[in-house]
């Protein structure tokens, strides 16, 4: 059986893929936004130059069904209305054929505001000046968790560690930006793009134009990370108001700057912790707190929210805790999906914390953890029992090992305070629940998969899940040629068009290869089964739940996701104790994604996941600043990582088969995300001898902590005689 | 303004704004696409194209700097042994995910392998640090110049 295609991705090597700027459509118009230049307030009127011959105007007064994007819940206006919630929001859409008169006439354009004092931050958020922006409270959504009895736990302690730890916000910066042509074709208005979800995209232009005489098809994808989930929509909501009435293409794609300032961005976030140790140094007790700034409109945010609150404790067996999640509505770009969703956030403080108490117990921070582990017989921070064994110490051991872990520690420990250069070495360990959170795949997507196979035995797979980079059409063919014991030439995938395919729910949250490859392989079984020579047949095949798996949306209890993937990081850093550069001198990634399927593939992803969260732990800041808009404005402010800043990642796999997933596999996109950060942190924590409760740990991070007071930022309380030995 | 340079081997003749771009001219004037616009201000490589066989970005270039001189982007360099020879290390090494550095990374690649035929990785790395990839962490691409290194012995 052939297991490399060599022609996979020919097209995008040779420079022959079509993406949505290189394609050619007969009489393109160019579409521009013109975007709210106020963070808060109400339109009071919108002043517009005369328009020459050929140009158009498009704003919510042509929206002919509704103006509300149903993302998640329909609050994100297709065009600003009545308020305007954020700088870069919607307002108009301008229409011609020469982007430069284009330029010109945006600037002609003016927009007078009844302006109110906007919140940027969540402390503004609450804080409710000039009222409410959304509800009564700003309130976008909150939930809590409580497992065992929270104060029983604390009676235990004989420590109390406070301590906050924040993430900012990061852009994904995909290499392609953002970008959609509508057109007519067949009467039908069809708008072809760069995204992730043709589904969610159909569903917007649906209920904005108010009827299904739709079409859409996903163009190859510049890379998503989450990042072309929910803004594809915001740019085709407008673009296909306009199609609709003009009748002609019309192509908006954004420029990086606009992509930059303007599209969604990961959700910064600020965790309070308050832990309870007790006399032999083990963790009795965690309450624990945290806010998200959502931004305008409410998007994934509640998703986001979701995954953050059930995998607070990530990898750890904490006996009593209370968890509460708030997201909260703010006058900034809405944050929305980026690459693990909530849980590199979650991951990065939570092992941080975990560091920062073992250091202050005296202990080492590995050990601290491995005490602390889950094992098979504990019950999940949800409530429910471990699902299939778990081989957290196994990936431990072979990452300890591989990396040499903790005879490095030993003397990076023992190095002089004094050298030019300082070495560290960190390890965090991490979870990623795969699918969507808690039963939704079963309640909410009812992912369903079709397979075609012709005359001449040619296999044709139709889903909805698009490649945006991630290997997924390699991956989905070899699960169903291998079912079929066909050579790989004798499958094909279909290009995501929803005249064709059904929805089998979008291509996030890891749950491509688990959900949809599985219902595939069950799809392919069934194929084989009734295969007749010569005959072209049809196989339609809906997701099912394991019967296992029991959720409770509404107080969270159960199994949180239907399957869960995990990880080891270790990272090596040396620091320039002048400039306090940072070298990443060599980083491990340990795995357990059930069985992999095709390892190449997840390479890929092993390698991209872990220089993306390297990048969020070392370099990528993006700030807002006085006016609620982003500091960084280019690629020259946003630094990602080059092919100098990263090592070589050393890649490894403990195999342990899911029985619900093709071939064993669980999911492993987003997994490779979430544990970097954290292993690098700790690394210059050990290298400089401070801790750090915020990423990115820039040089201008550490001089600051190293030169100004240090920012003890852990409290400790001992409670030793209040509550002890009584 | 006529302006008349060579392209890929071919003399061609545009008349158009002498400050508009090369990398506008390449996908406007002259239908090329390969050379992907990823910013537009010299950041990214993402419309990497050779210039008299050095590397350059083409959203910097003024298409009058272009007068008299040699253009080949990839649709030119494909069609060569070399070029071909890169791209199928390329694929071979997995080194691309969404594809959209790809073009830019080919061509860096290329001018890698022409100066040093036996690169270290230290050198493929700073001849790759001109071109960003958002998905692949860069090893693979990395690992394709060594296999264009080896696979091609003797063409470079
Ligand atoms: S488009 Fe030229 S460097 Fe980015
Ligand atoms: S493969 Fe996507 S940017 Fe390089």
């Amino acid at each position: 059986m052939d297991t490399v295609d060599a022609r996979f991705k020919w097209l995008e090597a040779n420079g022959e893929a079509q993406y949505i700027a290189d394609r050619h459509y007969d009489g393109l118009l160019e579409g521009r936004f013109y975007r709210s230049t106020c963070s808060r307030g109400y339109i009071k009127a919108v002043n517009v130059p005369e328009l020459p011959d050929g140009y158009y105007l498009f704003s919510a007064k042509d929206v002919p069904g509704t103006n509300r994007l149903p993302i998640v819940v329909p609050d994100w206006p297709a065009f600003a209305d009545t308020e305007v919630r954020y700088i870069g929001q919607v307002i108009l859409l301008l229409v011609g054929p020469d982007p430069l008169v284009l330029e010109q006439l945006l600037t002609q354009v003016s927009v007078e505001y009844e302006p109110l004092t906007p919140a940027y931050t969540v402390a503004q958020s609450k804080a409710l000046v000039d009222g409410a922006i959304h509800n009564q409270d700003n309130l976008f959504d909150a939930h809590q968790i409580d497992k065992g009895d929270i104060e029983a736990g604390f009676a235990q302690a004989v420590t109390i560690f406070e301590e906050t730890v924040t993430t900012g916000y990061q852009e994904h910066l995909y290499l392609e930006t953002q970008g959609c042509v509508g057109y007519v074709a067949d009467s039908k208005v069809v708008i072809e793009g760069s995204m992730q979800c043709p589904w969610y995209v159909y569903h917007c232009m649906s209920t904005v134009l108010g009827h299904q005489h739709i079409r859409v098809i996903q163009a190859p994808t510049g890379g998503g990370f989450g990042g072309k989930e929910d803004y594809p929509n915001i740019i085709a909501g407008p673009l296909a108001v306009a199609v609709n009435q003009l009748r002609q293409p019309i192509r908006v794609v954004l420029e990086r700057r606009e992509d930059i300032a303007f599209t969604s961005k990961r959700h910064p976030v600020e965790f309070h912790y308050r832990t309870g140790v007790d006399k032999h140094g083990q963790i009795v007790a965690m309450d624990i707190k945290f806010d998200l700034n959502s931004g305008a409109y409410f998007s994934l945010s509640g998703i986001v929210l979701q995954r953050a609150i059930t995998t607070a404790t990530n990898v750890y067996d904490i006996a009593n805790v209370r968890i509460q999640g708030q997201a909260w509505c703010t006058n900034t770009v809405p944050t929305g999906a980026f690459r693990g969703f909530g849980s590199p956030q979650t991951c990065f403080c939570i092992e941080s914390h975990m560091n920062h108490i073992a250091q202050q117990l005296g202990q080492a921070p590995l050990a601290f953890k491995q005490a602390h582990l889950l094992t098979n017989q504990s019950t999940t921070l949800t409530g429910a029992s471990i699902f299939g064994e778990l081989v957290i110490t196994d990936l431990i051991e072979q990452s300890v090992s591989a990396s040499q872990y903790l005879a490095k520690r030993a003397a990076y420990a023992a190095q002089s305070s004094q050298g030019a250069y300082r070495k560290g070495i960190g390890i965090s360990i991490f979870q990623h629940g795969c699918g969507f959170a808690g039963d939704l795949e079963d309640t909410l997507v009812k992912a369903k998969v079709r397979l075609i196979k012709d005359q001449n035995e040619q296999v044709t797979i139709l889903v909805s899940n698009t490649d945006i980079g991630q290997g997924l059409v390699l991956t989905f063919r070899q699960i169903v040629a291998d079912t079929l014991a066909l050579p790989l030439s004798q499958v094909d995938i279909s290009v995501v068009d929803t005249d064709s395919v059904p929805d089998s729910g979008p291509t996030v949250a890891s749950r491509s290869i688990v959900i949809v490859g599985y219902i595939l392989e069950q799809a392919a079984l069934a194929l084989k089964q009734q295969w007749q020579v010569g005959e072209y047949q049809e196989i339609e095949q809906d997701y099912q739940k394991p019967s296992y798996h029991q959720w409770d949306q509404i107080n969270y209890q159960g199994n949180a996701y239907q399957s869960t993937s995990y990880g080891v990081n270790v990272v090596e850093v040396e620091v320039d104790m002048a400039s306090y550069e940072v070298k990443i001198n060599d980083a491990w990634g340990c795995y357990d994604i059930g069985h992999v399927i095709n390892e190449q593939i997840f390479n890929g992803q092993i390698d991209g996941g872990m220089v993306q969260a390297l990048g969020y732990g070392a370099m990528e800041k993006l700030e807002l600043n006085g006016e609620g808009v982003f500091a960084q404005k280019s690629m020259a402010d946003y630094m990602v990582p080059t092919s100098l800043d990263v090592p070589r990642i050393q890649r490894s796999l403990v195999d342990n088969p899911y029985p619900y997933g093709p071939q064993g596999a669980k999911g492993g996109g987003e997994l490779t995300h979430n544990g970097a950060a954290s292993a690098f942190v700790a690394a210059v924590e050990q290298a400089v001898g401070q801790a750090f409760n915020r990423i990115p740990v820039t040089p201008e991070v550490i001089a600051q902590t190293l030169t100004n007071e240090p920012q003890a930022n852990i409290k400790r309380i001992d409670v030793a005689e209040v509550t002890n030995e009584n | 303004m006529k302006i008349e340079f060579t392209l890929n081997q071919q003399p061609i003749a545009v008349d158009v704004d002498p400050m508009q771009t090369l990398l506008m001219t390449l996908r406007q004037d002259c239908g090329l696409t390969a050379s992907k616009e990823g910013c537009n201000e010299g950041e990214c490589g993402a419309c990497s194209v050779l210039v008299n066989g050095q590397l350059v970005n083409a959203c910097l270039l003024p298409i009058a700097q272009v007068s008299g001189n040699h253009v080949q982007t990839l649709e030119g360099l494909r069609q060569t042994e070399k070029g071909q020879c890169v791209i199928n290390a390329l694929l071979e090494a997995k080194g691309v995910q969404c594809g959209f550095c790809s073009p830019g990374m080919v061509l860096a690649l290329y001018v890698l392998l022409e100066q040093h035929p036996q690169p270290t990785e230290q050198q493929v790395r700073t001849a790759l640090s001109g071109n960003l990839c958002r998905c692949t962490g860069y090893s693979m691409i990395v690992d394709a110049a060594f296999i264009a290194a080896t696979k091609g012995a003797g063409l470079w």
